[in-house]
């Protein structure tokens, strides 16, 4: 199967991943210390009334974070081919 | 100070420090206040104004316990000042709290990013037991956690509780008493990180474990307690650039590895339920109250509803309070000695106390509100919602709980934007928040909204109206000053807002009482003394004058010609009045009359501005003491006082309208509050942001108040 490569903050309300890699260190040090790690499953759970920010389940519990700080995070989804 | 290790107290008794850690929501509060119950108090960590909770329990007929609440953090690398307490706490042998045995407190339902934590505390190598919290939310899941197996894995004892029913408590004391396990291993191999720099540390400063040495190489420009000596600096600084380390790569990949372990023991501890997914009860929750119109409209609504029930709720304790300090006051004056020590205790000390205790129902239910909006995790959800909207504010979500906490006192709200991690976001929290209007404005906007705005029965009523219009203006105030400030602050740093939401939970009875008593008991002995002190002050100098203008004026009114033509009541006020215009007091009142008096107010009122500036609450303190001179018997309150005086140019009532709204406006924008000023310096380090803060907040008020008088009148 192949995996195709976007940032977290592109993905939809429902829409699972793993984490892969991060853009920013510096903000990838608290999403490391919050349990955002690389293999770890990371799904979008709402989007916050005003488009931003966005609240993510990860590690087991609801996290929320900017959509700026969300695109700092890569992600890999499954490629479903028709 | 005393000394950390057992320090032993008389003959055979042994002190323990003890000290609960934990990540933020891991319910480490509430068992804090489980365990210590009303023996807890609230002081500040030496040179830092980070609330220091503490309590002291006798485990047994020798052993005393002293636990401390320390502020929750996610990991030993502290990104903000509550953080580098509980940091400094924890590594610094030689700090005054430095624990003899560490608590590490975990959401049990969240076990894998709490272990986090725990896994850095594990390399510090100290005695440490482990406590699972929420066990109850676990087994709600159907989940399992094998206890046995955790502790043999981690090499500590492990405790099973759910601290909001107590469960569990006992078996905490009892595992005090017993010998407390120090890890002899290290959880993650640091050294292989940086080996070189990692045994050079170790020849410059005496480390107890890698991780220490590997902490100084991450923490270095926060660290000052590993070694004090300059020469020692200078080589660590040495040793860290030779060493050509990419500091944030270490520590990601030391996050990373301790994750990997953590992964390995949920996989071996945890028994999941195999259920089919559906939709949890904080799910359902969020989808109502972070819905896109729904949201807004029940935050607005829950606000509102507050200060309503605000109005309605402290009405009645509040007269009371009033009605007991009016017959207290009555019987004194009729049972003691006439002289200058009961005046003294009448007009001064009675007047200042029941000017204080008077608000205590009020700031009571604000903290009650604000407690039960944490406790249940709604606050955090309101910083989700608003975050957008106050970045183009130039603040962060998480303004917005320094904003609202302003509602109940700036000096916490301002200490709590400590959790902002950007400075330029921070600061514009700090400059703004204290136009929200606190609780020591709440009775100075009663009394005179009970003198201008009339009553209406029934629990929707317009001095409610008013009162919750004038903190809608300090909410607006806020905004737009933040607006300006951010055109005006230059930054490059970056912002960022990544917070946990925790799962809904029901408000804890014990958890809203600790908050009430915490709260009411600063504002009594932290401000009540000051405005006690105040009120004292202002009674000599209200009752005294400079030479013998005193005697002049009872000569004056003692002529047979005035004797006649005068009834006694009318002479006595007569008397009263003139004596205040030139006492003390009144010279002040007269000398900044000009220049308050476009804005509509007189020397009385002056005073009162004058002293507000120790703490806003003053004034109605100040109104009281200038009012109870000018009547011979103390049988009305102060809001009656003030309503019957007529101004002597119109014969109308003297608090008008346009005079009530200019002193309502004032004392919303003014930065009457000598101890917020404090904290800002203290919170930013630099005298420019209180001065600032002063001065652009005066001129907000007088021109607001100008503007409003003339308007009016």
């Amino acid at each position: 199967m192949s995996m195709l490569l976007k940032n977290l903050a592109q993905l939809k309300i429902g829409e699972k991943a793993v984490i892969s890699s991060f853009s920013d260190n510096h903000i990838a040090l608290r999403l490391l210390e919050m349990g955002c790690t690389p293999g770890e499953v990371i799904e979008i759970d709402r989007i916050a009334p005003l488009g931003d920010p966005i609240a993510v389940l990860v590690s087991g519990y609801l996290l929320s974070l900017r959509k700026a700080d969300a695109a700092t995070i890569m992600v890999s989804l499954p490629v479903v081919n028709n | 100070m005393e000394a950390n290790k057992f320090a032993v107290n008389g003959s055979d008794k042994k002190s323990l420090k003890i000290a609960l850690v934990g990540n933020p929501n891991s319910g480490k509060t509430t068992l804090f206040n489980a365990l210590t119950g009303l023996s807890q108090k609230t002081g500040n960590f030496p040179g830092v104004t980070v609330d220091k909770k503490s309590g002291f329990i006798k485990l047994n007929n020798t052993v005393i316990a002293e636990f401390i609440d320390l502020p929750g953090t996610y990991s030993l690398y502290p990104k903000s000042l509550d953080e580098q307490v509980t940091y400094e706490v924890l590594c610094d042998k030689n700090n005054a709290d430095h624990p003899d045995i560490t608590i590490v407190v975990i959401d049990a339902s969240n076990l894998k990013r709490n272990l986090f934590l725990l896994s850095q505390i594990i390399d510090l190598k100290m005695p440490v037991i482990l406590v699972l919290n929420m066990m109850d939310l676990v087994e709600k899941e159907g989940d399992t956690i094998d206890n046995k197996k955790l502790s043999e894995i981690l090499g500590i004892k492990v405790i099973s509780i759910c601290a909001r029913n107590s469960s569990g408590i006992g078996e905490i004391k009892q595992a005090l008493l017993e010998p407390i396990v120090v890890p002899q291993y290290d959880f993650i191999d640091v050294k292989k990180l940086a080996p070189e720099a990692i045994s050079k540390i170790a020849e410059v400063v005496n480390v107890k474990s890698n991780f220490d040495a590997f902490q100084i190489i991450n923490n270095f420009h926060q660290l000052n307690f590993f070694s004090t000596r300059t020469e020692d600096k200078n080589k660590i600084a040495e040793i860290l650039t030779a060493s050509n380390l990419d500091f944030n790569s270490i520590q990601s990949q030391e996050t990373v590895e301790r994750y990997k372990k953590i992964n390995t023991i949920a996989k071996e501890c945890i028994t999941h339920k195999l259920k089919a997914k559906k939709e949890s009860f904080t799910h359902k929750l969020d989808n109502i109250l972070t819905h896109r119109v729904g949201g807004y409209v029940i935050f607005l609504g829950i606000l509102f509803l507050i200060f309503q029930t605000l109005f309605f709720l402290a009405a009645l304790p509040t007269e009371w309070i009033e009605n007991f300090f009016v017959s207290i006051t009555n019987y004194s004056s009729q049972h003691l000695p006439k002289g200058e020590l009961t005046d003294l205790f009448i007009n001064g000390v009675l007047a200042g106390l029941g000017g204080i205790v008077v608000f205590i129902p009020q700031i009571a239910l604000l903290f009650a509100f604000i407690a039960i909006l944490e406790d249940t995790g709604y606050m955090a959800r309101v910083s989700f919602i608003m975050d957008k909207l106050m970045r183009k504010f130039g603040l962060n979500g998480r303004s917005v709980i320094p904003l609202i906490s302003g509602v109940a006192c700036a000096i916490p709200a301002i200490m709590s934007t400590r959790t902002i991690g950007n400075r330029k976001e921070r600061i514009i929290t700090i400059m703004v928040t204290p136009l929200m209007s606190c609780s020591a404005r709440l009775p100075v906007y009663t009394l005179l909204i009970s003198l201008i705005v009339p009553k209406t029965s029934g629990f929707f009523n317009y001095q409610g109206l008013v009162l919750m219009s004038l903190y809608l203006i300090g909410f607006i105030a806020a905004i737009t000053a933040a607006f300006v400030m951010k055109r005006i602050i230059k930054s490059t740093e970056k912002s960022y807002f990544i917070m946990e939401l925790p799962v809904y939970r029901l408000p804890q009875l014990k958890t809203i009482g600790f908050t009430i008593l915490d709260k009411v008991k600063i504002f009594l002995f932290d401000a009540g003394k000051i405005i006690l002190a105040i009120s004292i002050i202002l009674w000599f100098l209200s009752s005294h004058a400079p030479g013998n203008r005193f005697a002049e004026i009872e000569k004056k009114y003692s002529t047979v010609e005035v004797l006649t033509t005068t009834s006694a009541s009318e002479l006595n006020y007569k008397i009263a009045s003139e004596k205040l215009g030139a006492s003390y007091a009144g010279i002040v009142g007269k000398a900044i009359e000009p220049v308050i008096a476009p804005l509509g107010f007189d020397w009385k009122i002056g005073i009162a501005l004058v002293t507000s500036f120790a703490a806003r609450e003053v004034f109605v303190g100040t109104m009281a003491t200038i009012y109870s001179l000018g009547d011979s018997n103390n049988t009305q309150t102060i809001g009656q006082k003030m309503s019957a005086e007529i101004n002597p140019k119109t014969g109308l009532p003297k608090f008008t309208v346009a005079i009530g709204f200019s002193l309502l406006l004032f004392y919303a924008f003014a930065m009457q509050c000598m101890s917020t000023l404090a904290v800002v310096y203290h919170e930013t380090r630099n005298w420019k942001w209180p001065v600032i803060q002063f001065l652009y907040m005066g001129a907000l008020a007088y021109i607001t108040s100008l503007f409003v008088y003339q308007l009016f009148s």
